[in-house]
C-alpha cells in the first residue's frame, strides 16, 4: 500500500458525460496553440494562393465559433487516451463503458456524422462506436488524485497519411529520414497540408505506428523528449517546409506545422519509422479531473 | 489573367471549355453530394439513382445533417479528398453525364484525361474549412440511396458557393500535376542539403 490517501473517486456517468462534450468541443474549436501556428504561417507565406487558404483557415475558425457549427465535416475515429495519476480509484471496465456511451451520445443529440462502418461489411452503426472504437489508450502518471481525458476526432484524409517501414539498421538515420521526406511528398495535398508530420522510431512495428499518432497529436510547441529526436524535429521540420507542397497541395511555404518526433529502444536488428500525418484541422480536447472538479480545454 | 465565374448547373460542354487554370467559380443551385460508398453502388454494384446528373456538379462529400420532417437538414458540410474517388471520374462523366467534380486535394492523370476528352472541371474547395462551406448550403432538397447514410447520394441547393479554384480544366491543365513536378525537383535539393543520396 505505497499511495495511502485516496482522495479521488471517478464516477462513470461523469467520463460520459465529458467525452460526449470534448467530442462536440473538439469538433467546433481548434486549440490555441493550432490556430496560432496557422496565424504564423500565414504572416511567413510568400505565395498568393497559399495566403488566401491559410486566411480562409483562420476565417473557418471565426465563422465555427459565430455559428457554432463544425471546423470540418469529418467526425473523425475517436480517440481516446486516459492518463492516470496516483491514488485514483475508478472501475476500467466501467470508465470504458462510459466513453462509448458518450460517444454516443454526442453523435445522437448534436447530432453528428457517424463516420464509423465494420471494416468488412461496411455497416454503420449511426452512433460512431463499432468494433475496437473509440479507440481508447492509457497510461499512467505521477500526479496525485487526478485523471485526465485526451480527446482526438481523428480525421481519415490525414489518417490516410500513414505508413510504416521496417528499414535495416545498414539503411541507418539517413534512411529514416529519406522515409519521412518520401511520405510527405507521396502524402501531397491530400492530407490538407499544413499538417503535423508525426514520426514514430524504434520500438517494435505497433508501438512504432503508435508513437507516430501519439507525435501527430501532440500540441504544437512541445518536443521530443529524447535529444537525439529533438534535433530531428528540427531538422526534418526545416526540411519538408522547403518541398513547396504548400496548403491544400497548391503550392507555397508552409507544407508543415511541425515535425514531430517520439521514440522507443528497439532491436539489434530493427530500424523501424512510421509516419502518421495530422490535418491543418489539428483538433483535440481536453478534460481534467481533480477533487476541485472538471476542467476542459485543448 | 484569373477571371470569376458565376454558374448554374446544368452546364454545357461549351460553357465549360471557357474555364481555365487558375480562374475562380461561384456556384448557384443545384449541388449533388457524392463519396465513395455512393459510386462503389453505381459503378462497381449496377445500382441506379432516380437524380438526373447531366450537366451537373458534384462534390466529394457526406454531410452531417439532421433528420425532420420531410428530409434533412444540414449540420455540417464539407468537403473530403477526392483522390481515393478517381477510378469514378470518367463513369461519373459517361454514363451520368457530370460535368464539374469539386473536391479538395485533387484528381489524377486519368480524371485529367477524361475532362479533356469529354469536357469536364475540377474545382478546389478549402478542405478543413466546412465551418465557412456550410453557410453556402440554401438547403438539403432530396437525397437518394438513403441506405448509404452518411454517404447518400444528395442533393443541395446552394447559394453563392464558393469562390472555388480551377485547379483541373478542360485543356489539359492541373495545377496539381504542375505541382508535383515542382515537388519532384524540390525533393532532389531537400535530400541533397539533408545529405543524403536522393
Amino acid at each position: 500500500m505505497g499511495h495511502a490517501a485516496v482522495t479521488l473517486r471517478i464516477v462513470p456517468d461523469e467520463i460520459e458525460r465529458a467525452v460526449a462534450g470534448l467530442y462536440v468541443r473538439s469538433l467546433q474549436s481548434l486549440p490555441p496553440d493550432v490556430e496560432g501556428a496557422i496565424g504564423g504561417l500565414r504572416n511567413a507565406e510568400s505565395d498568393d494562393t497559399a495566403r488566401q487558404i491559410l486566411d480562409a483557415m483562420l476565417d473557418n475558425i471565426a465563422v465555427a465559433a459565430r455559428t457554432g457549427g463544425l471546423l470540418c465535416q469529418d467526425t473523425g475515429l475517436p480517440v481516446v487516451t486516459v492518463s492516470v495519476g496516483r491514488g485514483v480509484v475508478f472501475d476500467g471496465i466501467a470508465v470504458e463503458a462510459a466513453i462509448r456511451r458518450g460517444v454516443a451520445r454526442a453523435t445522437r443529440e448534436h447530432p453528428l456524422r457517424s463516420s464509423v462502418v465494420h471494416p468488412l461489411t461496411r455497416a454503420n452503426d449511426q452512433d460512431s462506436t463499432g468494433i475496437r472504437i473509440p479507440a481508447i489508450h492509457w497510461q499512467f502518471v505521477e500526479t496525485p488524485d487526478w485523471l485526465r481525458l485526451d480527446f482526438v476526432p481523428k480525421g481519415s484524409g490525414s489518417e490516410n497519411g500513414s505508413f510504416l517501414a521496417m528499414l535495416l539498421p545498414a539503411d541507418g538515420i539517413a534512411g529514416i529520414k529519406r522515409f519521412v521526406i518520401d511520405k510527405v511528398v507521396e502524402a501531397g495535398g491530400k492530407v490538407c497540408p499544413p499538417t503535423v508530420v508525426g514520426v514514430g522510431i524504434g520500438g517494435t512495428s505497433d508501438l512504432c505506428m503508435h508513437l507516430a499518432k501519439v507525435a501527430a497529436t501532440r500540441p504544437l510547441g512541445t518536443v521530443s523528449a529524447d535529444e537525439h529526436g529533438r534535433a530531428l524535429e528540427v531538422e526534418l521540420g526545416r526540411a519538408v517546409n522547403r518541398l513547396g507542397i504548400g496548403p491544400q497541395g497548391l503550392g507555397g511555404d508552409a507544407t508543415a506545422y511541425a515535425v514531430h518526433v517520439e521514440v522507443a529502444a528497439t532491436h539489434i536488428t530493427l530500424n523501424p519509422v512510421a509516419v502518421n500525418i495530422q490535418c491543418h484541422s489539428a483538433r483535440r480536447a481536453s478534460a481534467t479531473f481533480t477533487a476541485a472538479g472538471i476542467e476542459v480545454g485543448a | 489573367m484569373t477571371r470569376l465565374h458565376r454558374l448554374t448547373a446544368p452546364l454545357s460542354e461549351t460553357a465549360i471549355r471557357e474555364l481555365r487554370a487558375g480562374d475562380r467559380v461561384i456556384l448557384d443551385g443545384p449541388l449533388f453530394g457524392i463519396r465513395d460508398a455512393t459510386q462503389i453502388a453505381l459503378f462497381d454494384q449496377g445500382r441506379r439513382t432516380r437524380f438526373d446528373l447531366s450537366g451537373h456538379a458534384v462534390i466529394h462529400t457526406a454531410p452531417n445533417v439532421r433528420r425532420v420532417e420531410g428530409g434533412f437538414e444540414p449540420v455540417c458540410v464539407g468537403t473530403t479528398t477526392s483522390a481515393r474517388m478517381e477510378r469514378f471520374t470518367r463513369p461519373l462523366m459517361e454514363r451520368l453525364g457530370v460535368r464539374i467534380i469539386i473536391g479538395k486535394g485533387g484528381l489524377l492523370d486519368d480524371s485529367l484525361a477524361a475532362f479533356a476528352e469529354l469536357g469536364g472541371v475540377y474545382l478546389a474547395v478549402n478542405g478543413g474549412c466546412a465551418a465557412i462551406e456550410t453557410t453556402w448550403i440554401e438547403r438539403i432538397e432530396d437525397a437518394d440511396l438513403l441506405d448509404l447514410d452518411p454517404e447518400c447520394l444528395w442533393r443541395f441547393a446552394v447559394k453563392g458557393f464558393g469562390p472555388l479554384l480551377v485547379a483541373m480544366d478542360a485543356h489539359g491543365r492541373s495545377l496539381y500535376a504542375e505541382r508535383r513536378r515542382a515537388v519532384t525537383a524540390n525533393r532532389a535539393s531537400v535530400l541533397a542539403e539533408l545529405g543524403i543520396e536522393p
